[in-house]
């Protein structure tokens, strides 16, 4: 490598490097820094108030809610795609990322005019079954609409790269289809539904906007985390707002780190 | 042309290429012929500038290439998987190396057409490269790489790519070409029937080191060492010492010096005979004949013949 | 088709249906509810033009940025090698993982009145830039690294023996065979900064006019019971939304469509 080479290589990935630090590190940085910056005891005290507690659990109930869900779904829609043959599969293949491109505001309006009190159900529900809206259901019903492509974005590749002579070949030896599934096809998407799962979880637990419109914010009821970091830092309480993102930011490092981890060893098992 | 001095190269712990020198004589059509992993191809990118040596120079054309980076060393190079520009027309794959040098554009239309006729492409200018057949693309890429006039043609398994037929026509087409086009030409295979069909100067290679050098037709009758005997044709052992199958001599009466032998399979593959034998003595050896030949001595499996392997033939110098 | 993928087909578009098309389908039912010129009246107030035409050139621009810086960062994860590589490429996904308000909170830690580098935009149009260029930076590196991974090398190392030097090699070779990639990943990520809102909120102090969104109007106007001017902005929003993913599936079959 000449030394002209070497040079550009050089700029490229210090410009690299430095847009990704100014965009990413340093504002983690600064948070972990503020939330830290009175000592570590008010944090503590901050993510275990009563308030803080109930968010919590409430954001992991709605999230081991919806992400089972959203995995089988996900792993029909992968083997739909991927096996499938019908008509309008590839508009279902585009519709299946819609999640990904309409604004959680939207979503929000979505499911409250359709479980609202004014919606396409009208009271019925609210008669005879539960409340929706300003309600956990509502919370839930959200996060599973977010959250609904990962794991079919995550196994459909994977599905598609096996191909199906393994399941043909089970079949010739006699296995049904529900043995053929368990035993070929589930091991060998495990990495991609893992990696679904994961990000599917991420997903979930961050949601905010679409959560903002359905739940009635109720403290220790319709409050999940992300509900909660807002309304502290409506409320002046900066050091609050603070401690529960930072307990946020490190369920997403978690995660990450947990990603990359998996990454390893899908390799080293491959 | 071009010469190559005390090349050394390594990857990692993997020494591809161990202290090796050639000269390729001017305008000829030389063929790199070895095994996988024997440096054959880290030679040829050598000879490009796609690799630098870590030890060694090259002189191209006369000048010093050592580190020059392929694009100063005027050399032509067409890989195994033809790395066509797939978003450019065959045309504009072709101009390329034009256009880089900035020529009229009367003069760059002039020598593609020139080209893709020379190729057997005319007519194929709008077309992609994902519209051609394996062949056509090969094709291009030779024009794309003739187009540049470049001193020197280098070929990396241009045909490993391609069916056994289109690979047996452009075999035949190169040296078609090159008698018309006499550019300084190496040509790196794994494939011993086309190096020994297509160049007039053949280099075997091994384990990063050279084993033979000369003509197709010298290595094939001289070989020096057993590995090169094995590698450009088929070999027989007798008593030990090697021959070629077709220099063993079969007669169905005894004679001077042959031992008896019967026949446990006869292979017909067309003009040529096969003939599995087994010694009385319990060795076994493979002789070849022609169809004639075979005929007149009636042979058959459990046939009784003699075997005779000759004084003068094709042994390994070195053997 | 086999019977298991029947019911697979089954099963997944009934729960897509029931969680995602019906709801959508509700609000374009009701923006049209009082017939489109109601709609039309709806979407062309003063404040949610403002707040339209806001949000499209922001989301423009840090589409346009993320896509020539996201095309650098991909070019030197793929084609650089330095200690931690591994990781940095990790933290790429930190805006994927990252709750959008928390990463609202730590703009606003960062370039607010607080800043620890003096840089106060809060309440400006900046700081929407900010807080997009986050929220969408992952986009177009993800959508540019496998095509570069994939690349043919030795279409550079033909061009090179031809003599194109490295950078008419990038220009002429590399770059063409990048371009359904990158627009990919700025459709992408020009429909998320459209939407975006978590982020958004906080920062920009939401004021009318200046820096307020279309996805903080509408839930303004939910908040304040105009359920219709909601809908009718959100299906404008959608509209968006579909036509950029409908345009990235042709982007896709465009890009692919010299390999064979």
């Amino acid at each position: 490598m000449t030394g002209n080479g070497l040079a550009s290589r050089l700029a490229l990935r210090f410009i690299a490097l430095a847009y990704l630090a100014v965009l990413l590190l340093v504002p983690v940085g600064v948070v972990f820094y503020r939330t830290f910056e009175d000592g570590v005891s008010a944090v503590i005290d901050s993510v275990t108030t009563p308030a803080a507690i109930s968010a919590f659990w409430l954001t992991l109930e709605v999230a081991l809610i919806a992400v089972p869900l959203n995995a089988i779904f996900g792993v029909f829609a992968a083997i739909a795609l991927v096996r499938g043959r019908f008509p309008g599969k590839r508009l279902f293949d585009a519709l299946i990322d819609l999640p990904f491109a309409v604004s959680p505001i939207v979503i929000g309006l979505a499911l409250l005019l359709v479980y609202g009190r004014n919606g396409l159900f009208g009271e019925f529900p609210l008669d005879n079954w539960i409340q929706v809206i300003f309600s956990t259901p509502g919370i839930v019903l959200a996060t599973i609409f977010v959250s609904l492509p990962f794991v079919a974005r995550e196994v459909a590749p994977v599905l598609r790269e096996i191909g199906d002579e393994q399941e043909q070949a089970a079949a010739t030896l006699g296995a049904s289809g529900w043995q053929t599934f368990r035993r070929v096809t589930l091991p060998a998407i495990r990495w991609g539904l893992i990696y679904g799962v994961v990000l599917s979880t991420a997903r979930a637990i961050g949601e905010f906007g679409a959560v903002s419109v359905v739940s009635g914010k109720i403290s220790g009821e319709t409050e999940t985390l992300t509900l909660l970091v807002e309304k502290r830092f409506q409320n002046f309480d900066l050091a609050g707002a603070y401690a529960a993102s930072a307990l946020l930011a490190v369920i997403a490092l978690v995660t990450l780190a947990g990603m990359t981890l998996l990454n390893k060893r899908e390799e080293d098992t491959t | 042309m071009i010469k190559v001095h005390a090349v050394t190269k390594r990857f990692g712990d993997f020494v591809a290429l161990d202290n090796v020198s050639l000269e390729v004589p001017d305008g000829s059509l030389t063929a790199l012929l070895g095994p996988s992993g024997s440096g054959k191809s880290t030679l040829l990118r050598v000879i490009a500038g796609l690799e630098s040596p870590d030890s060694g120079d090259v002189e191209v054309g006369g000048q010093q290439a050592t580190h020059l980076p392929p694009q100063k060393r005027d050399v032509g190079f067409v890989f195994q998987h033809y790395a066509a520009f797939k978003h450019m027309t065959v045309r504009d794959n072709v101009a390329f190396g034009l256009q880089i040098r900035k020529r009229p554009k009367d003069q760059i239309k002039a020598k593609v057409d020139e080209l893709l006729e020379l190729v057997g492409l005319s007519g194929f200018h709008t077309r992609y490269p994902g519209q051609l057949s394996g062949g056509q693309r090969q094709r291009m890429a030779l024009a794309r790489a003739l187009a540049i006039e470049p001193r020197v043609l280098l070929l990396d398994e241009p045909f490993g790519a391609l069916d056994a037929n289109v690979r047996a026509d452009l075999r035949a087409w190169l040296r078609r070409l090159h008698d018309e086009v006499h550019v300084t030409t190496v040509l790196v295979t794994h494939d011993q029937e086309e190096a020994m069909e297509v160049s007039e100067n053949l280099v075997v290679l091994r384990d990063g080191h050279i084993e033979q050098v000369g003509a197709p037709c010298e290595i094939y009758d001289r070989p020096a060492n057993e590995f090169v005997m094995g590698f450009v044709g088929p070999v027989s052992r007798v008593d030990g010492r090697l021959f070629r199958p077709h220099d063993l001599v079969l007669s169905d009466v005894p004679a001077d010096g042959a031992d008896k032998a019967t026949v446990e399979r006869v292979l017909h593959l067309g003009f040529e005979v096969r003939a599995e034998v087994i010694r009385d003595d319990g060795e076994r050896v493979v002789a070849q004949l022609t169809k004639a030949e075979a005929d007149a001595l009636e042979l058959r499996d459990g046939s009784t013949i003699w075997l005779r392997s000759p004084a003068l033939s094709a042994t390994p110098l070195n053997a | 088709m086999a019977p298991a993928g029947t019911l697979a087909v089954g099963v997944s578009t009934l729960w897509l249906s029931l969680i995602v098309l019906i709801p959508l389908a509700a609000v374009v039912a009701r923006a049209f509810d009082n017939g489109f010129a109601e709609f039309w009246d709806s979407v062309t107030t003063r404040q949610a033009l403002s707040a339209l035409q806001f949000t499209v050139i922001v989301s423009l621009l840090v589409a346009a940025l993320n896509a020539a810086f996201g095309t650098l960062v991909a070019w030197v994860m793929v084609r650089d090698r330095f200690p931690g590589k591994a990781l940095v490429n990790s933290l790429i996904d930190l805006p994927f993982a990252l709750p959008t308000i928390v990463a609202g909170l730590t703009l606003l830690a960062l370039y607010g009145s607080n800043s620890p580098v003096g840089i106060n935009v809060a309440f400006t149009k900046v700081a929407v830039g900010m807080a997009l260029l986050f929220v969408t930076l992952p986009f177009v590196i993800r959508s540019v690294q496998p095509v570069l991974i994939e690349l043919d090398r030795e279409m550079e190392e033909a061009a090179a023996s031809l003599g194109a030097s490295k950078f008419t090699s990038f220009r002429r070779i590399i770059f063409p065979n990048l371009v359904p990639a990158i627009l990919s990943g700025a459709a992408l990520a020009f429909s998320r900064a459209v939407g975006e809102f978590g982020s958004i909120v906080l920062l920009s102090g939401n004021i009318p006019f200046d820096t307020q969104v279309s996805s903080v109007y509408a839930f303004k106007q939910i908040e304040s019971d105009n359920v219709d001017g909601a809908a009718a902005v959100s299906v404008v929003l959608l509209f968006v939304s579909l036509f950029v993913l409908l345009g990235i599936r042709g982007l896709e079959r465009w890009g692919t469509r010299h390999d064979r």
